[in-house]
């Protein structure tokens, strides 16, 4: 299997992937980079998955406050990790929609 | 008059398409009433702007400073009386227990949509790093002490000082 490319990739406006299949480790990475992430951490992973996971399983992205309680990662470390907004980066890392929620 | 004015026209006064609105990097919001109605807007901008990685602050002023008080926070009622919003009549809006019904079924409303209840939500906005502060004035007028206040409030401060810290951004009176 090849690795997923970020050219290769439909993705909207903001950046965000307009297919969740269209995702593997590897295209992470990539957006993450875009998105002023080096690397990510196993924390960083950790929030990642969990929102990834809520939304394959729910269809709908966790808000802030579900993410400080359910991911194992509080919310100060959530800003730590994604200053440009936690909830909203670890989405499009994630490769999910855009979370809309108002909280 | 005879002569026309041509209208004076420089070159960029007319943005370029492309041109966007630069996007909000930071906004000062104040909390200035006390009822559940009068404290949540200002906290859900709050923290909707640390969710979109914008900078801010929350100044709590007059009444608004219930909602970083101990021992009222999470007392905060919905406005039953003078709230026409509600579409209750007065005379039914002061009777006893209304405000607390009101207040029972909005917070029943309001935790089925995720929102935290003040005492958390204060601190949800603080852990995602914007300060906490409270109104000099009106924690003199008020005979308040810091023992007073929640662990979260970042200081007492005059409105000089707000005015300093809300530099460079948007003020947002709530």
């Amino acid at each position: 299997m090849t690795t997923m490319e970020l050219s290769a990739v439909n993705r909207d406006g903001e950046g965000f992937l307009t297919d969740p299949q269209q995702w593997d480790d590897a295209l992470a990475a990539a957006i993450a980079r875009e998105a002023g992430i080096q690397e990510l951490t196993p924390r960083h992973w950790q929030v990642v998955r969990y929102m990834r996971d809520t939304y394959l399983a729910t269809g709908e992205a966790p808000s802030i406050r579900t993410l400080g309680k359910a991911s194992g990662v509080p919310i100060k470390e959530l800003y730590e990790l994604f200053p440009k907004g936690p909830a909203k980066l670890a989405a499009k890392i994630g490769g999910i929609p855009k979370p809309h929620g108002c909280i | 008059m005879t002569t026309t004015m041509e209208p004076v026209r420089t070159v960029d006064a007319v943005p370029a398409a492309e041109e966007r609105p630069k996007p909000i990097e930071k906004v000062s919001i104040i909390i200035s009433k006390g009822s559940l109605d009068g404290v949540y807007p200002g906290l859900i901008m709050a923290n909707g702007a640390r969710m979109d990685g914008i900078e801010a602050n929350v100044f709590f002023t007059f009444f608004g400073l219930e909602a970083i008080t101990k021992k009222r926070q999470d007392k905060i009622k919905v406005a039953t009386v003078g709230n026409p919003g509600m579409h209750m009549p007065t005379l039914i809006g002061a009777l006893p227990g209304m405000s607390w019904l009101a207040t029972k079924m909005m917070a029943r409303k309001m935790e089925k949509l995720d929102f935290p209840p003040v005492s958390e939500f204060v601190e949800m906005i603080a852990d995602s790093g914007a300060g906490i502060y409270a109104c000099k004035a009106s924690v003199d007028m008020f005979g308040l002490k810091p023992a007073d206040f929640i662990l979260q409030v970042t200081d007492v401060i005059t409105v000089g000082e707000f005015y300093e810290q809300a530099a460079g951004g948007e003020i947002v009176f709530t």
